[in-house]
């Protein structure tokens, strides 16, 4: 029996090892390690680790089941609030959730949930349970427009409730940011993402994929002409940013969502695959939040030299501790407060380098972190023959602009209420990033789970 | 899977598919695109819609294979299938919101190159189902590689040219456009480019020296085409565009062609090494020149 205060420690790859490989990094508690780390709960009566979660997952209820050696049970009481276990077990910042309510953490380090969370969804896995699909259907079809975490997790819910639901994606595969965003080493595509999606499947979701609402179909020709009484827009926030500054269209320089997207979706890292991807030698990410670690990792396994400039500090980071722990542990170099400015390129338009400037931290901003303010005459210039822009995603207007009577705010996200998703448009509802903007994957669950909350009251007020 | 219901080759290295895509077909309007994938490790590639009947289910797409996975079509034959097939992408040609009486105002001619031939069909066939019977300028390098002309004959003024003079007449689609426009009166309120870069940013060239408003239509590098990647991002203006939810039509006196041109050359020698390694697999140890497998 280890330190009561400490969390049994999770087995990882070798640093050194995975920098060179695309194996995920985590291996993962076993049976044993789970069932220690789960004699650490508490089981409080009133479970804050509960309030922190945004699908609220009996959290004690879970883990009592673990250490009891129930891993069915556990997996049960944790699919009746979450579709995707195996995801979030993995993806959540569970250090601003359920980890960082825990108050084993208030003396010592908090239950390890997540990776607690992840041993139950992958046992169920390696033992064949699947989620209980509805006992009965109602005869009431759905349409769900995304199929990442916002669609699975409405999608998957509604099916339980008996609905008829055809999930719509643009994209050849299903899973949306989990295919596309999240690469391999964090969250591996066969054996986690493409088993959720199974599961989802397993409750009676149809998935169609190949088809761009807004382009194939509207949202008022599924409503009018395919039959769908209720719509869930769950279409993420695609669009990526870029700094407009001088020298960004050189060659070289990319949107974190190409360089993720050739890498993960169209699996650019492998030699038995098409797409290429360039293979810089020394790589610029800019930005701190998940994805710039993404993209980061990502070219440091792709064999460069890469580095993380960000403007703010290490503790404004935005991404997952944990995603800065192990981008720092592979040898990814993190130059902070600084800001690039303009990047270089020679004179067939390939970048060279890129010019920063150094930054200090002022008064908090409208986000209560420190504002970056530029220090004059700091500029120096970094070498680089690649760039990746990792400042942030917008929801595509594709929808919005096609869709008659749904509002949208100055940001272009879709106006839905927190409650029930419901939209300005009857029948329409909303939730995830196309509604928040770029935020995490348990927020899109959370909104998916209201979506169907919303949409089950609305169809049954219809025809009662 | 998306069946291919015909497959030819329209001319050496040019093939033409009819594919059935019903969602797709029922909502193509001319200018749009598709995005296509053949098998789980191919590309997703961008290619013009040449023709679509809504009645059939059936897209008629048009290619020139040149990289790694437009290769793998050639081979293809009716019957088999593409994995996906996705779209229809891109805003529809601006043409298309005119009314009928603004349409039967408006002098357009058509300047089409190489396979950008294809994507002018479709336009020109809604033109003449509208009433509007448009001049048209094709040019290719040599006459075996004109294609489609008895289908642009049937809906528009066709004027044919060949770089070596092997067909019709000798000289560039520019030098006609400029022939009919200086020494045979033609006036033209809107020319529409569509072909090779280099040749989009000729036709540019002459129609802004003779005054005429001009449409291209971008075929940049893509991965997703509904905005994701902004890998086909361009300058138009001072603004900087994605040819995928953007266009793929822009003004053309806007467009910046030759950072455009550089932008293609980008992925030129990861393509070749992916090719290489396609053709020669194991056997191939570098000399090429670009893998490094003989350093």
């Amino acid at each position: 029996m280890g330190d009561v205060l400490k969390k049994v420690p999770v087995r990882e790859q070798d640093p050194k090892v995975r920098a060179t490989n695309f194996d995920e990094v985590c291996l993962g508690y076993n049976q044993e390690e789970a069932q220690e780390e789960a004699v650490r709960c508490l089981n409080c009566k009133k479970a804050q680790c509960v309030i922190g979660c945004p699908v609220s997952i009996d959290i004690p209820a879970f883990i009592h089941e673990v250490k009891e050696g129930n891993f069915a049970e556990a997996y049960r009481v944790i699919s009746e609030s979450s579709a995707l276990p195996a995801v979030c077990g993995r993806v959540c910042p569970q250090e601003t959730q359920c980890e960082g309510k825990c108050i084993r953490g208030k003396k010592g380090e908090p239950v390890s949930i997540g990776k607690l969370e992840r041993f139950v969804a992958d046992w169920a896995k390696e033992n064949g349970i699947k989620p209980t699909p509805a006992a009965q259907k109602n005869g009431h079809k759905v349409a769900v427009i995304g199929s990442g975490p916002a669609g699975l997790t409405c999608a998957g819910d509604l099916a339980r409730m008996g609905y008829d639901v055809t999930i719509f994606e643009a994209l050849h595969k299903a899973g949306g940011v989990l295919v596309y965003g999240i690469p391999e080493f964090r969250l591996p595509k066969e054996k986690v993402v493409a088993a959720e999606v199974e599961n989802v499947k397993s409750l009676g979701v149809k998935i169609e994929t190949n088809v761009i609402i807004g382009k194939s179909v509207t949202i008022d020709e599924l409503l009018k002409d395919e039959g769908f009484e209720a719509v869930f827009i769950g279409s993420g926030a695609g669009l990526p940013m870029f700094m407009g500054i001088p020298g960004e269209q050189a060659n070289g320089v990319f949107s974190a969502n190409e360089y993720l997207t050739r890498n993960n979706l169209m699996k650019a890292f492998r030699d038995d695959y098409d797409t290429p991807i360039v293979h810089g030698k020394k790589v610029v990410v800019v930005g701190g939040g998940n994805v710039a670690m993404d993209a980061a990792r990502t070219a440091l396994r792709l064999g460069a030299e890469t580095h993380i400039v960000y403007r703010r500090s290490e503790a404004e980071l935005p991404a997952r501790a944990e995603e800065v722990h192990h981008a720092k542990e592979e040898g990814v170099i993190f130059d902070l407060l600084c800001n690039p400015v303009e990047i270089l390129a020679d004179e067939n338009s390939w970048v060279t380098g890129v010019r920063c400037i150094r930054m200090e931290l002022g008064e908090p901003d409208a986000s209560g972190r420190r504002r970056p303010v530029e220090i004059p005459g700091s500029e120096f210039e970094i070498e680089a023959d690649t760039v990746i822009m990792s400042l942030g995603t917008s929801p595509n207007p594709l929808i919005s602009s096609t869709t008659y009577g749904l509002d949208v705010n100055k940001r272009k996200c879709i106006v839905a209420d927190e409650e029930f998703g419901r939209t300005s448009k009857e029948g329409v509802y909303a939730g995830g990033d196309a509604v928040t903007g770029a935020a995490t994957v348990i927020l899109a669950m959370g909104a998916g789970k209201a979506g169907a909350r919303g949409i089950d009251e609305y169809i049954k007020s219809k025809n009662a | 899977m998306y069946k291919i219901l015909r497959a030819e080759e329209l001319a050496s290295n040019i093939y033409l598919m009819d594919v059935e895509a019903p969602r797709v077909a029922s909502r193509c309007l001319p200018g749009q695109f598709v995005i296509v994938k053949l098998d789980e490790v191919s590309e997703r590639i961008p290619l013009t819609i040449c023709d679509y009947d809504p009645e059939k289910g059936t897209v008629t797409i048009v290619f020139q294979p040149i990289g790694v996975s437009t290769r793998k079509y050639v081979s293809l034959k009716a019957g088999d299938c593409f994995e996906d097939f996705v779209g229809p992408l891109g805003q529809p040609s601006e043409l298309t919101h005119l009314s009928p009486e603004e349409l039967k105002q408006k002098k357009i001619v058509f300047v089409g190159g190489g396979v950008g031939t294809a994507p002018v069909y479709p336009q020109l066939k809604w033109l003449h189902a509208h009433g509007v019977t448009p001049d048209c300028i094709i040019g290719a390098r040599t006459k075996d590689l004109i294609i489609l002309e008895e289908e642009m004959k049937a809906v528009s003024n066709l004027y044919l040219t060949t770089d070596d003079g092997s067909y019709v007449r000798k000289g560039m689609g520019t030098d006609v456009l400029r022939d009919l426009v200086q020494n045979q009166g033609k006036k033209y309120d809107l020319c529409v480019a569509i072909g090779p870069m280099i040749m989009m940013k000729f036709v540019c060239l002459l129609t802004k020296e003779l005054g005429i408003p001009t449409i291209v239509s971008m075929n940049p590098i893509m991965v997703d085409g509904t905005g994701m990647c902004g890998a086909c991002r361009l300058m138009v203006g001072d603004e900087v565009k994605f040819a995928c939810v953007d266009g793929p039509e822009f003004d053309g006196h806007k467009v910046d062609f030759d950072l455009a041109m550089k932008r293609q050359q980008m992925y030129k020698t990861e393509e070749g090494r992916a090719l290489l390694r396609a053709q020669e697999g194991e056997t191939h140890h570098g000399g090429c020149g670009n893998c490094g497998g003989d350093k």
